[in-house]
């Protein structure tokens, strides 16, 4: 099987975000950055696919050059080689922008399998996948949560709400967004972290490739969420705070 | 465009989704702000039947889209069916609740029509003549306003408990019953019945007080030290997602939207960031407490008391204090 795994590289969970100059977007200077979880998810369950069954993975990444790194560390768990498609404007194209120019650049590969993962991390949209499916006239499902090869299909496991699943047979070729928690993910080793020097990463200018005619939907601001409810913040070290809570459970609440 | 605002439910075999009310709801104030009316689909097997439920209700008009290939949902499906009744409509702007099922299919849908849904909408605005949506980015941590284009349908997923079901305006509407022509060989996916995983052993629906614990207790061996906070309080533990995912802790403590929606009296959040994923399984709790050390989280928003610090010091703390309050 010839797999792609779409993934993006995010703000570290940890980072503490600020608001940019002029409002749209955050201030990205003092960030570290990392492949967003869920497509972790994506690319192990990818290799492990592989391990099973052969074939080869192939990372799809569309970012500025600092996804450079994210690609890498991807190459660096065993993916066998990589397409950048380099773009310096990602935040002012829309779901259906990006996913056009990962459509394209999948399409040239004629892969059986696209995995990604269900949401980004930063911009939470969860669309990505569904739409790629859609411009490459793929079947596709979501939020899965295992993934059983059979002879031209696959049988998933679609995580539903509230503790319901269910099994669903999709013929490929295919695009599956995946949940995060479906598999264990590896470290890259010193080997594979050698190796990765050596894999292909071919660039392509999302100059070259077509995001449509303008945005559907533009991000107008962004700003911090305004506090609906009063929280009675409870200061001190360790100790005074705790004691005050429990005076208030006790007291005010009287839960203990 | 002008032909109003189309509200797509969602039911399962005859019972309503209750984010579907909610949505409606949302419908109900886009069509105040904007002065256009607002209808109503409901779509699949027992439809017809469902759709009375909302004659009651101020809607245009509610149309009840019964199929044989709508029987079981399926992306392809309904994707096609909405898309015949977008054609022949027309409305202005389509919403949906942000269902995990909307999350499947109405992406897809949108980009038929060359257009972006934006997606887990928490409210609007109209904004000289065009509508201004809201959302959370970085996971709650930041909100975005979003201008969708002037030249088509806007469509958009509305987030669980952003309206209130129960402000659902009443009036009257017509049912109609639409038929759609859906070509069963585009249906491309084989589903299977949905299943429930083995029973739960551990109902904390039921529990008065319950101690969370997220991804800031960093490593499994610590959880030992929430548990202890715990069994002092005489409080069920629980987890958000992350760490059941890890095996720190069993699935069926698992708080959230794919875990189990609880209401104790206290619900005390411990390195928990505060996703909507899980506010919607705890935000009903009678009191909230979040410990966190970032002053930003999320979690806040929803917390009546809250202590900004480094958990690994504040759990001790607050476990002896509950001890000593206790007499233990």
């Amino acid at each position: 099987m010839k797999i792609i795994v779409a993934l993006k590289q995010v703000p570290s969970r940890d980072s503490q975000l600020k608001i940019a100059a002029g409002g749209k977007w955050i201030d990205e200077s003092d960030l570290s950055f990392e492949i967003n979880e869920p497509d972790a998810y994506a690319l192990e369950e990818a290799l492990q696919l592989k391990e099973k069954h052969g074939g080869e993975v192939v990372v799809l990444c569309a970012g500025p050059e600092r996804a450079a790194s994210s690609i890498r560390e991807a190459l660096a768990k065993g993916a066998d080689r990589a397409i950048h498609i380099e773009e310096d404007n990602i935040n002012q194209l829309d779901t259906l922008g990006i996913a056009r120019l990962l459509a394209q650049a999948a399409q040239g590969e004629s892969p059986d399998l696209v995995l990604t993962g269900l949401q980004s991390d930063d911009l939470g949209a969860g669309q990505v996948g569904v739409v790629m499916a859609e411009l490459m006239n793929l079947p596709h499902g979501t939020i899965i949560m295992q993934v059983e090869k059979q002879d031209g299909s696959l049988r998933v496991k679609r995580e539903l709400e509230d503790g319901w699943f269910q099994y669903v047979t999709l013929p490929l070729p295919a695009l599956l967004t995946i949940q995060s928690g479906i598999n264990k993910l590896r470290y890259a080793t010193l080997m594979g972290i050698k190796k990765a020097k050596t894999k292909e990463i071919k660039r392509i200018s999302g100059a070259d490739l077509s995001a449509g005619a303008g945005p559907a939907v533009s991000l107008a601001s962004v700003y911090m969420p305004q506090r609906t409810k009063q929280t009675q913040i409870l200061d001190g070290d360790a100790k005074t705070a705790a004691a005050k809570l429990v005076e208030k459970l006790r007291f005010e609440v009287r839960a203990l | 465009m002008s032909n109003g605002i189309l509200v797509v439910t969602e039911q399962n075999k005859g019972a309503w989704h209750k984010m579907s009310l909610e949505a409606l709801v949302a419908g109900q104030q886009l069509a105040q702000s904007t002065g256009q009316p607002v209808s109503a689909v409901v779509m699949g097997a027992g439809a017809a039947g469902l759709a009375g439920d909302l004659a009651s209700y101020k809607l245009e008009r509610v149309f009840a889209v019964e199929h044989d290939a709508l029987a079981q949902y399926t992306a392809d499906g309904f994707t096609a069916a909405l898309a015949e009744l977008i054609q022949s409509r027309q409305p202005a702007y389509v919403l949906f609740p942000h269902t995990y099922q909307v999350r499947d299919f109405a992406p897809k849908l949108a980009t038929r029509f060359g257009r972006v849904m934006v997606s887990d909408v928490i409210g609007f605005r109209a904004e000289s003549g065009q509508v201004v949506l809201q959302r959370q980015l970085f996971q709650g941590k930041l909100n975005a306003d979003l201008r969708p284009s002037a030249d088509g349908v806007v469509f958009a997923s509305i987030q669980a408990g952003a309206f209130r079901a129960d402000q659902l305006e009443a009036g009257s509407s017509t049912v109609e019953a639409v038929e759609v022509a859906i070509d069963p060989g585009v249906i491309r996916a084989k589903p299977e019945e949905p299943f429930r995983e083995s029973a739960r052993a551990v109902d904390l629906g039921a529990a008065e007080l319950i101690v969370s614990v997220g991804r800031g207790i960093k490593e499994q061996e610590n959880i030992a030290m929430v548990e202890e906070l715990a069994r002092a309080m005489g409080a069920e533990i629980a987890a958000s997602r992350p760490i059941c995912d890890n095996g720190w802790l069993p699935m069926e403590r698992q708080v959230g939207s794919s875990g189990q929606t609880v209401a104790p009296k206290v619900y005390l959040a411990i390195g928990i960031s505060g996703a909507i994923q899980h506010l919607v399984g705890m935000k009903g709790s009678k009191t909230i407490v979040a410990v966190n050390k970032d002053p930003n989280a999320p979690i806040f928003e929803v917390a009546d008391y809250g202590i900004v610090g480094d958990l690994f010091e504040v759990v001790p703390a607050l476990t002896a204090e509950v001890k000593k309050a206790k007499g233990q």
